[in-house]
């Protein structure tokens, strides 16, 4: 496999407040491969959200990067002085908010803030940057490109908004885009139009795409690889079916069971007792402890790390390599059975 | 057939949405009105759960809100256990069925007073209606804690002392504060992370069960609406398209915006499938589309569609259906 886009190192937030310092993101480590869609979900409170300003570099105090590293094309940025930040950010690395209203001006039209976002990231003429706006709206399937260039963001309606937003991140065509809960705020049906050209863009082009989102029916659709997030760690990553279908970690099988679907004639959810703990507030050991079914004395004084699984429980859901979970009943040497 | 629970005619309300006077003076504009119900008509039958689906700006919302009265109607008929919601003659019988009647709303954050006590939340109902008097109602608020799994001491607290989840729980306990029957649920999950959807949907269903609730259940997320209701009614543009059995429905829908629904949501357990994408977006409901408003995105629109409103029939309102140009 060649050299994945970005790496994310063992990386830890934290946020210092008056209660104490608060670890927002405690030792998350993956890697984004040029092409792919990796899926972060997670509960409100995960971390899923800091993990992308984090890569972005726009954590703001009182928050800050406690450790780890974040490189992109094997170059560190995690550390960059702010300036060259800048520079990088927009051109190399790229983000996709999930209110499209709030991401656009209101007071400049589209194709202004288009053509200056490209301007700023080439040297192209005003001109063939409005050429390549009209060029870019188009490719993100807004019907009229020429006309609706000169609209403003309130002549648009949630979903297209969205588009536009889209065409900003890729106007300068950067390696790596950050997606926030793109779809969030939209309709199903039209939804279902975003992810599909999120999904299309990213192989046309080969960027590499985290995309964050609660909603495992997304991620789902659109990822490669997901990644679950509790409490500020990965619990599980790995292949996207591997993960939905053959969920490990006792909190992503509760999370798959808790999702009401259109086929499975359930009577009952599947409950998780409890709710995700404040950050100031977790326990120690496996974060996940009080709420789980399984968990055995190991649990509460270790933190579990993403592991593969032990070679029985890979034979026997049919794993594909590169699936790792934190959970100490998937340890070769377990004190529970998995 | 006996007298559903809950009748609702022909239910319309138009939004007045001109502009000022003097700029329809100046500038000549003409009223303009924004229909976002446009004779809708449902039967809801006694402990049963009615769900309203649809995309933004459908008047789901505005169905509810006219159905417990918090929205006078524009015209149409709301009846309750056959006492009338809209008619003025019936207001003596309609205070005396107000209590029965609660609704629950999407944001637990905002529909909780935060310098209220929550016994004091929870009492409110009972206060309001004279149900119960010193410590009696103390003991009441205790017992509707534990029914909804918090703690008869949380009733000491604040509402900001509580998760999203638990809030909702409180809103619960409120709603069922005055025994109440029939309870209007506006999206009640839409907040919440999915395992605490989870643990509320559940809550819901059993208490459903152990008291005969009757819900309206408004929601724009498919799989929980098909968790949860009976009966489901897809909303588009102020209209009823389709009405059906929940179990007929998604085995089987028959309207081509309900097949465009269901196509569109993203599920787990089909990874890697590809799907028929419908274009467009839900239009501006201030100048809807002629005929069936649906005729621009819908795939089967044919003349006809353009030009004349479907009527409901045997639960679908599409010319196409009822011409059986459909594909089963």
């Amino acid at each position: 496999m060649s050299e994945p886009v970005l790496s994310v190192r063992n990386l830890r937030v934290e946020f210092a407040t008056r209660r104490g310092i608060l670890r927002a993101i405690d030792d998350v480590s993956f890697d984004i491969a040029r092409g792919e869609v990796l899926g972060v979900v997670g509960e409100s409170g995960a971390g899923k959200s800091v993990t992308g300003s984090a890569i972005i570099g726009l954590i703001e105090p009182p928050g800050r990067i406690a450790g780890g590293e974040i490189l992109l094309h094997g170059k560190r940025i995690d550390n960059l002085p702010p300036e060259e930040m800048r520079r990088i950010r927009g051109r190399k690395i790229a983000m996709i908010f999930q209110d499209p209203l709030t991401s656009l001006n209101p007071l400049y039209r589209v194709g202004e803030q288009l053509i200056e976002t490209i301007r700023t990231h080439t040297d192209l003429s005003p001109r063939a940057a409005r050429d390549r706006a009209i060029e870019l709206l188009s490719e993100v399937g807004i019907p009229a490109p020429e006309k609706r260039i000169d609209g403003y963001p309130h002549e648009f309606s949630g979903g297209m908004r969205q588009r536009v937003v889209i065409a900003l991140a890729l106007s300068a065509e950067p390696d790596f885009i950050v997606a926030d809960e793109p779809t969030t705020a939209l309709d199903v049906s039209v939804q279902a139009q975003i992810i599909a050209l999120i999904k299309r863009l990213c192989h046309e082009r080969g960027t590499a795409v985290m995309l964050v989102t609660h909603d495992m029916g997304v991620i789902a659709e659109t990822a490669d690889r997901v990644a679950v997030m509790y409490a500020g760690r990965v619990a599980e990553i790995g292949p996207v079916r591997d993960v939905v279908k053959h969920p490990l970690h006792p909190y992503a099988k509760g999370l798959m069971g808790a999702i009401p679907t259109l086929e499975a004639e359930a009577e009952r959810l599947t409950q998780i007792p409890g709710s995700m703990p404040r950050l100031t507030r977790i326990p120690p050991g496996c974060a996940f402890n009080p709420r789980c079914e399984r968990v055995f004395d190991r649990c509460r004084v270790e933190k579990p790390e993403p592991i593969a699984p032990d070679a029985a429980t890979s034979a026997r859901e049919n794993l594909m390599p590169g699936h790792l979970v934190a959970c100490h009943l998937y340890a070769a040497k377990a004190g529970g059975t998995p | 057939m006996t007298e559903p629970f809950i009748r609702i005619r022909d239910l319309k309300r138009v939004f007045d949405v001109s502009r000022p006077w003097l700029n329809r003076v100046l500038e000549k504009l003409p009223k303009a009105y924004l229909k976002a119900v446009d004779g809708v008509s449902v039967d809801i039958r006694k402990g049963e759960t009615f769900a309203l689906v649809g995309e933004s700006g459908s008047g789901k919302s505005t169905v509810a809100r006219m159905a417990v009265g918090l929205l006078p109607v524009t015209s149409g008929t709301v009846t309750i256990d056959g006492v009338s919601m809209t008619d003025v003659k019936d207001s003596a019988a309609r205070q005396a069925l107000r209590k029965r009647i609660q609704m629950i709303f999407q944001d637990p954050y905002a529909s909780l007073n935060p310098r209220w006590q929550v016994a004091r939340i929870i009492a409110e109902p009972i206060h309001a209606f004279g149900l119960l008097k010193g410590e009696a109602v103390e003991a009441r608020v205790g017992e509707l804690l534990t029914l909804v799994g918090l703690h008869p001491d949380d009733g000491k607290k604040f509402p900001h002392e509580f998760s999203g989840g638990q809030r909702q729980r409180i809103a619960i306990a409120r709603a069922l504060a005055s025994s109440a029957e029939f309870i209007v649920c506006d999206e009640p999950t839409s907040a919440l992370d999915v395992s605490v959807q989870a643990q509320i949907l559940n809550l819901m269903r059993d208490l459903q069960k152990e008291f005969g609730l009757t819900y309206l259940f408004i929601s724009h997320n498919l799989a929980v609406v098909r968790h949860m209701a009976d009966r489901i009614g897809v909303m588009y543009l102020g209209r009823l398209v389709e009405v059906s059995d929940s179990k007929a429905l998604f085995r089987a829908p028959r309207h081509p915006y309900t097949r465009m629904l269901l196509d569109a949501v993203p599920d787990l357990g089909m990874t890697g499938r590809q799907r028929q994408m419908v274009a467009g977006e839900i239009p501006n409901p201030i100048n809807p589309p002629s005929g069936c408003t649906f005729h621009p995105r819908c795939p089967l629109a044919n003349e006809r569609c353009k030009r004349e409103a479907p009527a409901m029939i045997d639960g679908v309102a599409c010319h196409a259906v009822e011409e059986r140009r459909t594909a089963p």
